[in-house]
């Protein structure tokens, strides 16, 4: 029994990432088609809409069912198909690698997409927790990048997330809607979805332009000053919004066009996760590291330590204000008390989870908390007892948090997980 | 003109003077020596150079510019190179990025090219790979590239900070007590990799080193200071006999 276990195991460690993202569309699909017949049979409501955690919590008598309906729609198809296919996608990953790697990553992103959409697509409900799901990954990558790599100890990214969440929404409800306190649109609105990148891109030079503020009195000190000027900082944003009548005070801003549907969150999310990938592995971005290890060291080799400081801080502070501008548009609504304490340990608790320095693990930190926090939604107030025991228990056993200082090895996670036989012998032939 | 020059240099913390009227010339391709005792200032006159400390009075010229006013990354920019007592390393990231990141005033790609990943930023980041790569063979210690520093042998932490220094393409070398905590065998092979980069590199090298042996083998002229002040300069053989230099090390005759 065990010599099985370990070789279904060794089987599955064949499969490449390619055949995973295979597997995962055909458990979508198989949903598509069977998923309501089948969720009627098991005596369910509806289909589960996040893999059945919601409805175990609420009626505990229909777990059975529920596991009944993981079990056949998604991981016995998603194995299946993974498993089966495994020779071809091996072969597949390998061809793909052949050319330029943009082109091997656009392929799995648009596979991930597909399943994603398709899944989404079947419960309204799905589509906004996959929102905000990428909007929460891009959030904490980027406070990951002060925090982690630079080692400091930022409290103002709800702010910064607010600034862009206001400029944005301000600049597409002037331009583009009828609205009772900045009257008829200022351009026809049928331009609208065109320039909303340059609302969301406003958003972000926003909220970095604030991050200038904090940065300009607290990067002459060390430690514990940023900590308590950027919390500070984000108190005063709140305020701020909350005391401006023209977008609502505290009663919140509404009206924000719809704009910004699943592809649009999902292809912004990717950019953010590319470019902070992209600075944090360039010899640029890792002066941040060695600041963080030994500042004076990196002083003395050349490292322009003032510059590198404020670029990251600015440069974080610009995609939490870009998400905070999608949040803005995902619920039409926002108002200056979301953006407060609560959504302050909200992500540094999903970035400390991840792990710091890692892009996978802001991720993977960002991922499992925010469907954590949708899953025990049933639990009402004592969600906010769970979920702090929880990390507490993780800064006990894992104080790094799932998976840190990792670079993100974008090749090492498309390549075949083992060599098509014909290769095999090509090689040999050549030699 | 030569390469640095330091003219009546002061440095007080606070009430406390711990440089005083300090002075030298170092001329291309020299090995210098500072010597003293504990607390006599050494490494003081080090973070002043190197633009850590800013003097209290006196002026440096380097290459024929004054550092006054300078930062230490312009400082380091303009071509020294140093090493710290207690190896400041940084401690999360790998011997081979230690080296590349030295190079970092060199990197022309800018912003532009960090977050978008262009071409031009793949050539240089590989031209920086493949230099840093070479120093740390010049070093030896190559093959711990890939290494998380903290997880070295001392002796190859040496090294790589060594090599780090060298990244930064130094025509004055600081090298502040290289061979501390280094057993004979560690200390013949440092004082070898020492002569080398002078031969190899040309560049000016000024040290501080509490092994007389170290010291007397490896420099042209010796400065000794006690108390912030220049108490003897000379040849080895000067200095190993010069009155003032045997009382800072062993105290005064004849008081008892």
């Amino acid at each position: 029994m065990d010599s099985s276990l370990h070789k279904i195991r060794d089987q599955l460690a064949q499969v490449p990432l390619l055949g995973w993202l295979l597997g995962a569309l055909s458990a979508v699909a198989v949903e598509y088609l069977a998923g309501f017949p089948l969720a009627q049979a098991l005596g369910l409501a509806g289909i589960p809409a996040l893999f059945g955690f919601e409805t175990a919590l609420k009626k505990p008598l229909l777990i059975p069912s529920t596991i009944l309906y993981v079990l056949v729609v998604y991981v016995l198809p998603a194995v299946a198909v993974a498993w089966l296919s495994a020779a071809l996608t091996n072969r597949l990953a390998a061809e793909l690698l052949r050319f330029p790697l943009l082109f091997s990553v656009v392929i799995h992103l648009g596979l991930f997409y597909a399943a994603l959409h398709l899944w989404a697509s079947l419960n309204d409900y799905r589509v906004l927790v996959v929102r905000l799901t990428l909007i929460a990954i891009m959030l904490t990558l980027s406070l990951n990048v002060v925090n982690g790599y630079m080692g400091e100890f930022s409290c103002s990214h709800p702010g910064f997330m607010a600034l862009g969440a206001y400029a944005a929404s301000i600049f597409t409800v002037a331009a583009f809607v009828h609205d009772d306190v900045f009257g008829p649109p200022l351009l026809p609105p049928a331009l609208g979805p065109f320039m909303f990148p340059i609302a969301l891109i406003a958003g972000g030079l926003v909220a970095a332009l604030g991050a200038l503020l904090v940065a300009i009195p607290s990067f002459r000190t060390r430690g514990d000053y940023l900590a308590i000027i950027s919390l500070a900082f984000m108190f005063i944003v709140k305020s701020f919004i909350e005391n401006l009548e023209i977008v609502g005070g505290p009663r919140g801003f509404m009206n924000q066009p719809p704009w910004a549907n699943l592809p649009t969150v999902f292809v912004w999310t990717v950019i953010c996760v590319a470019v902070i990938h992209n600075f944090t592995s360039s010899t640029l971005g890792k002066a941040m590291c060695a600041i963080r290890d030994d500042e004076i060291a990196a002083d003395a080799m050349t490292v322009n330590t003032r510059r590198t400081k404020i670029v990251a801080f600015l440069f974080a502070a610009f995609w939490a204000g870009v998400a905070g501008g999608l949040f803005a548009h995902v619920m039409s609504y926002v108002n200056p008390g979301t953006f407060g304490v609560l959504k302050l340990s909200e992500v540094l608790a999903m970035v400390y989870l991840g792990g710091l320095n890692s892009v996978i693990g802001s991720i993977v930190g960002a991922v499992s908390l925010q469907l954590l926090m949708e899953a025990l939604r049933p639990l009402e107030l004592l969600k906010w007892i769970f979920i702090p025991i929880l990390l507490i228990l993780f800064m006990i056993f894992r104080p790094t948090g799932l998976i840190a200082f990792k670079e993100l090895d974008v090749e090492g996670l498309l390549k075949p997980r083992r060599k098509p036989v014909e290769e095999v012998e090509y090689a040999a032939a050549s030699d | 003109m030569p390469l640095l020059q330091i003219e009546n240099l002061t440095h007080y913390f606070g009430g406390l003077r711990a440089v005083y009227n300090y002075r030298v010339e170092i001329e291309k391709g020299q090995i210098r020596g500072l010597i003293g005792p504990n607390g006599a200032g050494k490494t003081t006159v080090f973070n002043l150079i190197t633009g850590m400390y800013k003097p209290t009075e006196g002026r440096i010229f380097f290459d024929g510019t004054s550092l006054t006013g300078l930062r230490p990354h312009q400082i380091a920019s303009m071509g020294i190179g140093r090493t710290f007592q207690n190896l400041r390393l940084w401690r999360y990231m790998t011997a081979l990025d230690h080296v590349k990141l030295a190079h970092y005033s060199r990197i022309r790609y800018g912003l532009t090219g960090a977050f978008l990943g262009t071409a031009r930023r793949q050539r240089e980041e590989k031209e920086i790979e493949e230099r840093a790569y070479a120093l740390l063979e010049m070093m030896g210690v190559s093959r711990f590239a890939d290494q998380v520093v903290t997880n070295l042998p001392y002796g190859v932490q040496r090294k790589v900070e060594m090599a780090r220094a060298l990244a930064v393409e130094p025509k004055l070398l600081l090298l502040d007590e290289p061979t501390a905590g280094m057993n004979p065998e560690e200390m013949r092979e440092t004082m070898e990799v020492i002569r080398k980069i002078r031969d190899d590199l040309g560049l000016a090298i000024f040290l501080i080193e509490h092994r007389m042996k170290v010291v007397m083998d490896l420099c042209e002229t010796i400065q000794a200071i006690d108390f912030g002040a220049l108490i003897a300069e000379g040849t080895p053989e000067e200095i190993r006999n010069n009155p003032h230099v045997i009382d800072a090390y062993l105290g005064k005759e004849g008081i008892a």
